[in-house]
């Protein structure tokens, strides 16, 4: 059994390595991620928002809903802890 | 269990500090790093702070479950009754309805190095606060029920 689990930390990790050199470069401008909206909350993040942090204006601004997705996290995390470890009465 | 006085005495300190240090990560997400979440988090462990001094049941007494439940349900209704206000508005769910109105957050933001006004960004210090209000309900109620198990030599 743990000989079977090295073995596949071995294969996983030749996998990973052998995908890696399909990666774009560190810091390579022509990536997706940086060439379809990055720049254009970084150019209008200002004026759209009145905002000068843009990691807040993306966050609570352009992806508010991520936001509220995380706020339910919150939400849905105490309600588990007080489920799970009330004693008896009620809520 | 009650720490020795030494421990309570900067405890005692220290909160107001810490309070207002956490209050004005929140209030200040728009302009520099930070924001609903980690200041409610840091407001969050004021109150630990202070079940670390003086022990769960003195805490538990003043600090109730009941008001923090209220605090982190009106949290979340704050965060979601902003952004449907745009939506009665007629624009879109989250739409940043105040920025640039010149009502409250509303100013026009300056171009160029500034210090940063507090009085900009919309909805978004609104909901930085709604944020925080939450957080800080959420983790104190987590840990508060987390301590509630655990038998206290007296």
């Amino acid at each position: 059994m743990k000989r079977l689990a090295f073995l596949t930390v071995i294969i996983i990790g030749i996998l990973l390595l052998w995908a890696e050199s399909d990666l774009p470069r560190f810091g390579d401008p022509d990536t997706p991620s940086r060439t379809y909206v990055a720049g254009e909350y970084l150019e209008r993040s200002l004026e759209d928002t009145g905002t000068e942090n843009v990691v807040t204006a993306i966050l609570a601004g352009y992806r508010g809903f991520d936001t509220l997705g995380e706020l339910t996290v919150v939400f849905t995390g105490f309600v588990a802890v007080t489920l799970l470890i009330r004693r008896g009465g009620r809520l | 269990m009650r720490m020795s006085k030494v421990v309570r005495t900067a405890a005692d300190i220290l909160f107001p500090f810490v309070l207002i240090f956490g209050f004005y990560i929140v209030v200040h997400g728009h302009l520099t790093p930070g924001g609903g979440f980690q200041g409610g988090a840091v407001i969050a462990t004021a109150i630990v702070l202070l079940i670390a001094a003086y022990g769960y049941d003195a805490i538990a007494r003043r600090i109730t479950k009941d008001a923090l439940r209220n605090t982190e349900a009106l949290g979340l209704i704050a965060f979601i009754a902003t952004a449907l206000v745009a939506l009665a508005l007629g624009a879109g769910f989250f739409y940043n309805w105040l920025a640039g109105t010149g009502l409250l957050f509303g100013m026009p933001v300056g171009f160029g190095p500034n210090p940063g006004d507090l009085n900009t960004g919309g909805t978004i210090p609104l909901m930085n606060l709604a944020v925080g209000i939450e957080v800080l309900g959420a983790l104190s109620l987590i840990v508060l029920y987390m301590l509630s198990g655990t038998q206290e030599a007296a």
